[in-house]
């Protein structure tokens, strides 16, 4: 089964670049990263930009482009996974382990699983 | 009754939640459909038994029926595809009754009971969840117990049911080092089931003995799993303890009789030595909490000869304890009762006082009943008055009322 993990912080909470708690927590992401490449369990990861979102809207017939997220909030999506694991228990399992759940939060949406059309 | 109806009855009490644990097993957790499923076994042994007698084995034979029902309605609702990958590979073609041989109904409970309590459904969920699945309430029951609608709780049951599918929650007790943080979900709902059939703070039967007997059951078989921990022992002695006093908790006429009343030679005494003996290991093992810690208030209880005589300033002492682990008002109120008792009215009220204007607390019965009952040891009639008005008007149990009225009388009468 197929599981989206989002992950959001808010930014300036959790370690600071260039400290060595974020040369510490960049090991642990590496370190994560890499068993779920080893376990086979990773369908796409990345991470994403964090301040050059772009939302489209089409409001009759005509698409509205505007800057930003659709929703305006404190929190930032930094990150996403989709990992193929057997239940919710193996997805909280790996998702405890990843640092972001100390400072920020991981969301997990399970995806459908028919094909998208 | 004839024997076959007598034999159904029985099978429902006792063999139901197994049956449907272990069909929901082989659904991969689909508790919608195993529900349906022995629904429809069980109207085909009121038929089936009647004509043919009760078969050697009913909970097998249910179980066979309910399988073979529940792969008619995937096959009827044409909805296999949408089943399939849910289902174990093995599970449409193996042998039922070689399963039941080997895999002990216990553990499809067990699991059933897991998964009704998952952290990843909301906390009110897994109550009803629990109530309708483990305990076999029907919904206009979890309604009444809840305070709910009927159409709330079968919305709330519907959601959880279908995110056990969706998200795809295991249908299983959790491995060994994933049971201590998933215990507390579990413990909490089985002590409320217990205090569900136990205390009934509303409707007017105050006691309905097959929720007890069902939450120490499944205490039973949480401290079976968990040997060597000590809060599933606290829990199952708490219960043990509580369930002790039970035969003395009602009068006559079906009213609340308060423990300071209460005949204790009604009391269970082999329940009080087991429940003893529970508490024991409890307190022998690493991680007693806040169960292990009424479990132990209430052996003081069950050793007391009487309530004058019970250890007051034992038990104010572990309510002390209990305020530390749970950190709620509530306990605070529990311990001013105590150390009213053990030191006097006024170090009682003077408790209550640092918890009275807790919003939490403001319709809180047993504040109300506490301070009236202080008030009233106090010398202060008046105020003693006032305060059992309030108590009487925060109680919906007719018994309790009743209960707390008489009080009220005796607190106005001239001494």
């Amino acid at each position: 089964m197929h599981y989206l993990l989002l992950l959001t912080f808010r930014p300036g909470e959790g370690p600071e670049e260039g400290t060595p708690e974020f040369e510490a927590e960049m090991r642990r992401w590496r370190e994560i990263n890499q068993e779920l490449r080893d376990e086979g369990v990773v369908v796409a990861m990345s991470g994403l930009q964090p301040d050059a979102t772009t939302t489209v809207r089409a409001r009759d017939g005509e698409p509205v482009v505007t800057d930003g997220p659709y929703a305006e909030t404190k929190e930032t999506l930094f990150s996403f996974y989709v990992l193929d694991l057997p239940d919710l228990d193996a997805v909280l399992a790996w998702a405890r382990r990843m640092p972001a759940v100390e400072y920020g939060s991981i969301e997990i949406r399970p995806m459908m699983h028919h094909e998208v059309p | 009754m004839t024997g076959a109806a007598r034999a159904l009855e029985r099978a429902y009490r006792d063999e139901r939640a197994a049956v449907l644990a272990a069909l929901a097993r082989r659904l991969g957790g689909d508790l919608a459909l195993a529900e349906d499923a022995v629904h429809d076994a069980f109207v085909a042994a009121a038929v089936e038994w009647n004509r043919r007698g009760v078969p050697d084995r009913p909970g097998a034979w249910l179980t066979t029926t309910a399988w073979r029902k529940a792969l008619d309605r995937l096959r009827r609702a044409r909805i296999e595809r949408a089943h399939v990958p849910h289902l174990a590979p093995h599970a449409v073609t193996y042998d039922l009754d070689d399963e039941l041989e080997r895999s002990s109904l216990d553990d499809d409970v067990l699991a059933m009971l897991f998964t009704c309590c998952h952290p990843a459904l909301p906390a009110e969920a897994r109550l009803a969840l629990t109530l309708r699945s483990v305990a076999g309430l029907a919904v206009p029951e979890i309604a009444r117990a809840l305070l709910s609608t009927e159409a709330a709780v079968e919305r709330r049951l519907g959601r959880a049911r279908r995110k056990i599918i969706d998200a795809r929650i295991a249908f299983r007790v959790p491995p060994d080092e994933e049971l201590p943080e998933r215990l507390g979900a579990v413990l909490r709902v089985v002590y409320l089931l217990y205090t569900e059939g136990h205390a009934a703070a509303r409707g007017d039967a105050p006691i309905r003995a097959e929720l007890c007997a069902e939450a120490i059951r499944l205490a039973r078989l949480l401290a079976r799993l968990m040997p060597d921990t000590a809060e599933p022992h606290g829990l199952l002695a708490l219960l043990l303890l509580t369930d002790a006093r039970r035969p003395a908790r009602l009068g006559d006429r079906g009213e609340l009789v308060p423990l300071e009343a209460q005949d204790r030679s009604r009391w269970d005494r082999a329940r009080i030595a087991e429940g003893g003996a529970v508490l024991e290991r409890a307190l022998r093992l690493p991680g007693p909490g806040a169960y292990t810690v009424q479990a132990a208030i209430a052996a003081l209880h069950a050793d007391a000869p009487s309530f004058a005589e019970t250890d007051w300033a034992q038990i104010a002492a572990l309510y002390a304890r209990l305020e530390e682990l749970e950190r709620s008002p509530v306990v605070t109120v529990a311990r001013a009762v105590a150390v009213g008792l053990a030191e006097g009215p006024g170090a009682g009220l003077e408790l209550l006082d640092r918890v009275a204007g807790d919003p939490r607390l403001e319709r809180h019965q047993p504040l109300w009943a506490a301070r009236a009952e202080l008030l009233r040891r106090a010398g202060d009639p008046e105020a003693a008055g006032a305060a059992y008005e309030r108590a009487i008007a925060l109680t919906e149990n007719a018994a309790e009322r009743a209960a707390l009225e008489r009080r009220r009388a005796q607190a106005s009468a001239p001494p």
